[in-house]
């Protein structure tokens, strides 16, 4: 994202409400180190006995494991004497489920009712077709899932999946209750059939797909991914299901490869740096660095070298440069981070171009620990000024904070910015010689 | 700092009744077991222990009963003899028994319920502690908890007197107070004739207003939600915050004094909070000099303990607001704001779309990528095609194939979307959506859902003033409207829609925001000719959260509380924020 300097203080000043901001190290930052240390210092006048009062956690903060001992036992009426309704807890000595009911005649509504109470209650007189739809749609109306559900359980049981399915097809709620119990249950099969029947292809394909996550054995799980590449996706997805395959089929050859590299001990880089894990399962964008890392110079005819990556995913050029600029600055090759982005045009002229912005590039440098001289290089190429002088001063690069300034004429900030630099070292030198200039028209 | 209440604001009901309440249920149920003396996280693992007879507490859940049959089973097959329990909380349900009955086990266990749904979190905070309740019902359709809420409602009439005047937005929240409806009815009588100490009650399904949630939050609390995760009220803070090389365990909660007094505070402001507090710490402390055996008797029998324990919690909050600064400073996060900021006010989305595909291209974190995706989605009426596929692209390339999986329940849930391509659809859509709604049987079927969620967040936005206008800076010290809540950038959706409902004491004239919410069938009003209510009563107002609430929307709602004169309890299905959220559509675990 190129936002420039100049946007931002736009947006800022014309905005409404104040930014409060995170990084200003200067006043707030400092004034809460400053309260720290003053009540860190309290500590040796308070810092004596009981660790008590924060670690105590009260009832509410652990809600199993504390019970309360025998002793400070309290019987409900003591709980309850202070309280004016008596009748919250009414069935608390026998548990619901012990109510059994053996009445036969109960309403399609006086059943659903029963059973929101949780009483076990015999659903098998519902035997017509007609019954069990009216105790469907009477459970339904009362909402409550758990008894749609109880419904549905015994409807899957007493109904031809052909007559079930084509019910529930105009009964949307109830439908929605039946998918998500045979998820749940993990009933794939049954599932699939329903989706099959209500001809919802791209749910099927995806709930196939879904199950290439309970395989853990890579080449079983390729083998399976296969198996989802020519299903109903969209189109869209289609592409991404095929490069999923295609991606772990990658993964699997270079692990093969780079795992018998790695113990032939041969190879440098692997002995520099050993891998911390293996590739398999990884995104796309993790292999991609992981490739730019340990085979970066490798021909595009093998399938662990970046370019072939690159090419296969049609991975774009921002994410490319991206990964390639993070893996090799973390191997400190310089030179390989200088030619990512040098371009030649038809008169053999040297050009540098950076696809994520220069200021991007800086950031990233100077996360892996770039030395001054590379960052400068880099600092210089960005174009906006304002960006360029913040980067610069935030990273130190001295020569590029003084050169802008001369070249902005800036007497001012020059002479704000000498008080900046060591004392005695080549930089307060570069000042005082431009300042003393008299080559140069400062502007202030 | 820490505005205090209006003197005439109304005094919250006790709480504590429902934590006995609770207790002593468990205490009961165990007691039935004889010496329960240990109790185990139910785990994917054998259980170690020896006994003769084991005690589960479960959520009812399809993947606890096969855990459970697995153990019992394996215990028949070694020809061990045990006594096993179930105690379901809250309830029991038949899936569940149907896993027991299919594995066999059916009768080898016994089962009962521990109906515990209500965990006072805070004086005026009541948590149901169901973060599934978000998927379950948001994406899967499920209606399991629905009559956990309507009971957890019944016993808050049974103790509290009847709500006289009830409100409601939401298909959830229709169906929950139907159902809660139905069951006062049937066990009529006991809250009649009882005063209500609670005025109002509200009901607010999630999906009303994603956008809130999706937010980065800058209010202390929800800042502290979003870095260290609040866990039932408690929070672990590690060793960066403790300056030691423990973790420690810290309540939060009104009892904290200092934290009380920050949690509502945006960020900005409780640095100079915290400066002055240790200055005064320091001042008192210092006061000990010069005073004589006697004074110092006194100083240290009367005063100490307090200014310790003040001590305490003041170096660790000043522990906490160090360690969120250093990490925010690392993320960026004035840019993340400001391109938070641009969603909601409508404006550089081409800028705020590259942002976030920078986002996605370095994997700074798939969680907050896709949560930018989806504040991007919400208010912009869905993601133009070209951006959605290439947005879906490069997060599929940067953090994994599989979330193609994660991407479809977006799109079923409304939170991701791709916009239809041409204007022609508008027609469709209106007949579609009135086809949809008119039928009793549900709301949407896939092939349509993103047609039927259209969120419409820019004209709702307007209409309800959401982005306010000021003129000149906004004073996050001395806030005058919610909007302080998100640095002054906008009012949360979800508090504006109850502030107004409550002003009208109706849906009244906004007829067109209900429309805008896809919520025509599902606002509703009820109110019974109560006159037994007392005024302090009708200043108490119930806010109910299906599917989670932000503490951002706490902070809010309170000033509001105070600015009105009202005092407002929440109680949420969970407390949740945008990570949660996120994380219950995704489809990979983290």
């Amino acid at each position: 994202m190129n936002r420039t300097k100049g946007d931002e203080e736009e947006y800022w000043n014309s905005s409404k409400f104040k930014a409060f901001t995170f990084d200003d190290e200067d006043d707030e930052l400092s004034q809460l180190k400053e309260s720290k240390r003053a009540v860190n210092s309290l500590r040796d006048f308070v810092d004596d006995d009981d660790d008590d009062d924060l670690e105590r956690v009260s009832w509410s903060g652990e809600p199993v494991g504390s019970r309360t001992r025998p002793g400070s036992f309290q019987s409900l009426s003591d709980a309850l004497s202070d309280t004016p309704a008596k009748s919250y807890a009414p069935e608390l000595g026998r548990p619901k489920g012990e109510y059994r009911d053996y009445s036969n005649d109960w309403s399609p509504s006086d059943t659903v009712r029963r059973l929101r109470k949780g009483k076990v209650c015999s659903l098998e007189r519902f035997r017509s077709l007609q019954d069990k739809l009216q105790l469907l749609e009477e459970a339904v109306s009362m909402h409550d899932g758990n008894v749609i559900t109880a419904v549905l359980i015994f409807l899957k049981r007493t109904l031809s999946k052909e007559i079930l399915f084509r019910e529930l097809e105009v009964r949307q709620v109830a439908l929605r209750h039946l998918i998500h119990f045979l998820k749940e249950i993990g009933d794939q099969k049954l599932l699939l059939d329903l989706f099959r029947f209500l001809d919802r292809t791209e749910e099927l394909a995806l709930s196939h797909y879904r199950e290439h996550l309970n395989i853990q054995d890579p080449d079983k799980r390729k083998e399976f991914l296969k198996t989802c590449v020519g299903l109903p996706f969209s189109a869209e997805d289609s592409a991404h299901i095929q490069d999923h395959y295609t991606l772990l089929e990658r993964q699997i050859i270079i692990e093969a490869n780079d795992r018998h590299l790695e113990s032939a001990g041969q190879t440098e880089i692997f002995r520099k740096h050993p891998r911390k894990a293996s590739i398999l399962n990884m995104p796309l964008v993790t292999t991609l660095f992981y490739s730019c890392f340990y085979h970066y110079t490798e021909a595009e005819g093998t399938f662990s070298s970046p370019i072939n990556l690159k090419k296969t995913f049609k991975i774009p050029d921002k994410q490319y440069v991206l990964t390639a600029l993070a893996a090799r600055a973390k191997l400190r090759a310089w030179n390989d981070v200088d030619a990512l982005f040098t371009t030649k045009n038809w008169l053999g002229y040297t050009k540098k171009r950076a696809p994520i912005g220069f200021h991007r590039v800086v950031e990233i440098l100077h996360k892996n620990n770039a030395p001054v001289q590379i960052l400068q290089e880099y600092v210089n190429l960005v174009e906006d000024v304002d960006t360029k002088l913040n980067l610069a001063t935030k990273f130190k690069c001295h020569d590029v904070v003084i050169d802008t300034y001369r070249d902005l004429k800036d007497r001012q900030q020059l002479l704000a910015y000498r008080s900046k630099v060591d004392k005695g070292s080549a930089e307060e030198e570069k000042i005082d010689a431009l300042l003393s200039s008299s080559q140069i028209r400062w502007k202030n | 700092m820490a505005f205090p209440h209006r003197p005439d604001a109304p005094e919250l009901p006790d709480f504590s009744m429902l934590k006995r309440l609770a207790r002593d249920q468990l205490i009961y149920l165990l007691e039935q077991q004889h010496e329960v003396d240990k109790l185990y996280k139910v785990e994917n693992k054998p259980a170690l222990s020896s006994n003769e007879q084991l005690c589960f507490l479960v959520r009812p859940r399809i993947k606890n009963m096969r855990y459970i049959a697995s153990l019992v089973n394996s215990d028949k097959l070694a020809g061990r003899t045990r006594k096993y329990k179930v105690i379901f909380s809250p309830q029991k349900f038949y899936a569940c028994e149907m896993v027991l009955e299919e594995e066999g086990i059916y009768g080898d266990v016994s089962c009962d319920e521990w109906a515990f749904s209500l965990l006072p979190l805070d004086v005026d905070l009541l948590s149901m502690e169901l973060p599934e309740f978000f998927r379950d019902y948001f994406l899967e359709g499920d209606q399991r908890w629905i009559n956990t809420v309507a009971q957890a409602l019944h016993l808050l009439s049974t103790l509290y007197g009847p709500f006289p005047n009830c409100y409601g937005i939401g298909r959830c929240a229709k169906m929950a107070y139907e159902l809660w409806r139905n069951l006062e009815e049937e066990e009529d009588g006991e809250t009649k004739g009882r005063r209500p100490e609670i005025g109002h009650i509200f009901l607010l399904d999630r999906d009303v207003d994603f956008v809130t949630a999706l937010c980065s939050q800058v209010v202390y609390e929800g800042l502290v939600d979003d870095t260290f995760r609040i866990k039932c009220g408690s929070v672990d803070f590690g060793p960066e915050v403790t300056s030691s090389d423990k973790s420690l365990k810290v309540l939060l909660n009104a009892e904290d004094k200092v934290f009380n007094e920050i949690r509502n505070e945006h960020f900005s402001n409780v640095f100079g909070f915290l400066s002055q507090k240790a200055r005064n710490l320091q001042a008192q402390y210092d006061r000990r000099r010069g005073m004589d055996i006697k004074q110092m008797k006194n100083f240290v029998s009367q005063e100490l303990k307090g200014l310790k324990q003040e001590h305490r919690l003041l170096s660790l909050h000043i522990g906490a607001c160090e360690s969120i600064m250093k990490k925010k400073t690392k993320q960026d996060f004035q840019e993340l704001i400001k391109t938070e900021h641009a969603l909601l006010e409508g404006f550089n989305i081409r800028e705020s779309t590259s942002y976030i595909e920078e986002h996605i291209d370095r994997q700074v974190s798939p969680i907050e990528s896709l949560r930018l995706m989806c504040l991007l989605s919400i208010t912009e009426n869905g993601l133009i095609p070209k951006d959605y596929r290439s947005l879906k692209t490069q997060y599929l390339q940067s953090y994994g194939p599989e979330h193609l999986l994660t991407f479809s329940n977006l799109r079923r849930a409304g939170l991701l979307t791709e916009q239809a391509p041409g204007d022609t659809l508008t027609a469709v859509e209106s007949k579609v959506s009135k086809l949809v709604t008119d039928k009793a049987a549900g709301k949407i079927t896939d092939a349509f859902s993103s047609l039927a969620k259209r969120s419409n967040f820019r004209a709702i936005s307007k209409k309800l003033n959401l982005i306010p206008r000021v003129d000149g800076e906004y004073d996050l010290k001395v806030p005058r409207d919610m909007a302080y809540v998100f640095s002054g950038a906008y009012v949360p959706l979800s508090c504006r829609i109850i502030e107004q409902v409550l002003e009208r004491r109706s849906w009244q004239g906004l007829d067109e925001v209900v429309r805008l919410l896809n919520c025509s069938d599902f606002a509703f009003t009820d109110m019974t000719k109560e006159d037994k209510a007392s005024s302090e009563s009708l200043r108490l107002i119930l806010v109910v959260f299906l599917g989670g609430c932000t503490f951002s929307e706490i902070s809010a709602l309170r000033f509001l509380g105070r600015e009105k004169g009202y005092r407002f309890i929440f109680l949420t299905t969970a407390v949740t924020n945008s990570a949660r959220l996120m994380e219950a559509m995704s489809e990979v675990k983290a």
